[in-house]
Formats: structure tokens, C-alpha cells, sequence
């Protein structure tokens, strides 16, 4: 007999994903506001895009795929009861999304000094499609880094469990579900990849 | 004590590697697009990538592909939510 409560795996996995179709609608609705934006101002927001910095863009998207390429094969990992490799996999991940973060950090450090930050002076003179996109670019972009560093801290949380054996074979749904919120991430890149710094 | 999982599917590095390689290859072939596709046609095939992309994620770094009817189901549900939200968006901003 076992004294630890029964878990309901099938249970946890379906709460997960009910809270990412949530994310989904909520990034979603940004990609709308662009897509009715860009509808509405299809030059400004051409000359905008083209002040992108295509390099940081494309790196970070690797960096990401990279990064959800070890999540996924950390949940291999416990699966196949290798505890230590899915320590070290989820170390990576986590040291990806702190890359991702640090390039975000010279990119818009870079944008600042050139004086494209919300509610700049520059951005009051040029045409208002152009600040619209600017804006619909620091509200997407820093609400997914806002999701980039909870992932990051959720994984760690995660992996330290994994180092302790809270979180092992028997048990992976801390890891399962910390694994598929860090690929929501992903994806919500992969669409903002081309929509911001490709498509103009 | 505890019980071994009865809905474990391990999905192998072999095929996660794969999708990993089919992610950078997609990535570079948008980027490509992007620079030598005149018009209007590099904005839906960057979106065309873009969704082929999210659909290996969703497939196999997200387990989809293994996962039962449920799901699925709620996976198309809340797509097709998304698209009719976007869709009568924009019946109503293209012919105003």
C-alpha cells in the first residue's frame, strides 16, 4: 500500500494544455492587432520592419529551437530514467533562454539609442503606422521575454526537483508540463520570427 | 512507491534530433524567402513556414501526434476559435 495520494497524470497534462490554448488566444490577439495594423498601413509598417535587426532575430530563433530541442529530449530523458542527463538538458535549456535574453538586451539597447523606445521623441514625429508598429513590437516581444523568464525560472525549479528525485520516472509531470509551456514559447517566436523582423 | 505511467510514449532523440534539423532548415528557407520573393507572396509564405514550423512543435517536441482524441479535439477547437476571430477581423478591415 502507498501512503503518497494517487496523481492524475492525464488530469495535469489536460489543466497544461487548457492554459496554454489561453496563451494561444492571448498572443493570438496580438498577431490579430498586427494583422488589422498592417492591413491599415502596409508602407509605414514596410519602413519600420526594415529597422529590424534581422542577425538577432534569426540567432535568437536558433537559440530557441535549440533550447525546445532539449526540453523535449529531457522528458526522454526521465522517461528513460536518466536523471542526470535531463539535469544537464534542462540546464541547457534554461542557459539558451538566458542567452535569448541577454541578445534581447543588445538589441533593444541598440533600438533605444537610436531612439525607438514607446513614447520617444522621435517616434511622436514619424507617421503613425510606424509607431504603431513599434509599440505592437515592445508590447509582443516583452510580454513573450516576460514568458521566456518565467520558463526559465519554472525549469530551474523543475530541474532542481529532477536533481532531488522529486521528479523522476514515476512522476514527470512537473517536467511534462514545464517542458510544453517552454515550447509554447517556442512557438509564439516562430510566428513573431517572420511577422517582425521577415515579412516587411 | 510508485507506479510507472501507463500513457508513456517515448518519443526517441533520433526523431526529436530530426524535427530539430527540419526546424533550421525551415528557418533558413524563410529567411530566404524573405530577402528573394517579390510582393505580396513572401508575407503568405512566411506565414506557410511559419505554420509548418509550429505544427513540428506542436506534433513532437509537444507530444500532439501521440496524445489522445481529447487533445486533439480541444487542440482544433481552439484553433479554429483563433481563425474565426481572425477571419471576420478582417471581413470586416478588407471591405469597409
Amino acid at each position: 500500500m502507498s501512503h503518497t495520494p494517487p496523481k492524475d497524470h492525464a488530469g495535469a497534462k489536460l489543466g497544461m494544455w487548457l492554459f496554454l490554448f489561453t496563451e494561444l488566444l492571448l498572443f493570438g490577439g496580438l498577431f490579430l492587432l498586427y494583422g488589422a495594423y498592417f492591413a491599415r498601413y502596409p508602407r509605414e509598417f514596410a519602413a519600420a520592419g526594415r529597422e529590424m535587426h534581422l542577425g538577432f532575430g534569426t540567432v535568437n530563433t536558433i537559440i530557441l529551437i535549440t533550447s525546445s530541442l532539449m526540453a523535449a529530449m529531457a522528458v526522454t530523458a526521465i522517461q528513460r530514467s536518466g536523471r542526470r542527463l535531463a539535469v544537464y538538458l534542462l540546464g541547457g535549456t534554461v542557459l539558451c533562454g538566458a542567452i535569448f535574453l541577454f541578445n534581447k538586451y543588445l538589441e533593444w539597447s541598440a533600438e533605444f539609442s537610436r531612439g525607438i523606445y514607446p513614447g520617444s521623441p522621435l517616434l511622436a514625429t514619424v507617421p503613425p503606422g510606424e509607431s504603431v508598429f513599434y509599440s505592437l513590437y515592445y508590447v509582443t516581444v516583452g510580454l513573450h521575454g516576460l514568458h521566456v523568464l518565467i520558463g526559465g525560472a519554472l525549469l530551474t525549479v523543475v530541474a532542481v526537483r529532477v536533481g532531488r528525485g522529486t521528479i523522476h520516472v514515476g512522476d514527470f509531470a512537473w517536467l511534462e508540463n514545464g517542458a510544453l509551456y517552454w515550447h509554447l514559447v517556442d512557438l509564439v517566436w516562430i510566428f513573431i520570427f517572420p511577422l517582425y523582423y521577415l515579412v516587411l | 512507491m510508485s507506479s510507472e505511467r501507463a500513457d508513456n510514449h517515448i518519443i526517441g532523440y533520433g526523431t526529436l534530433t530530426a524535427v530539430w534539423v527540419a526546424l533550421l532548415v525551415l528557418t533558413a528557407l524563410t529567411v530566404w524567402v524573405s530577402r528573394h520573393t517579390p510582393g505580396i507572396g513572401h508575407v503568405w509564405g512566411s506565414l506557410a513556414i511559419a505554420a509548418a514550423k509550429g505544427g513540428l512543435v506542436i506534433a513532437f517536441f509537444m507530444h500532439m501526434r501521440y496524445e489522445g482524441r481529447l487533445l486533439r479535439w480541444l487542440l482544433f477547437l481552439a484553433l479554429v476559435t483563433l481563425v474565426i476571430f481572425i477571419g471576420l477581423t478582417f471581413f470586416d478591415v478588407l471591405y469597409r
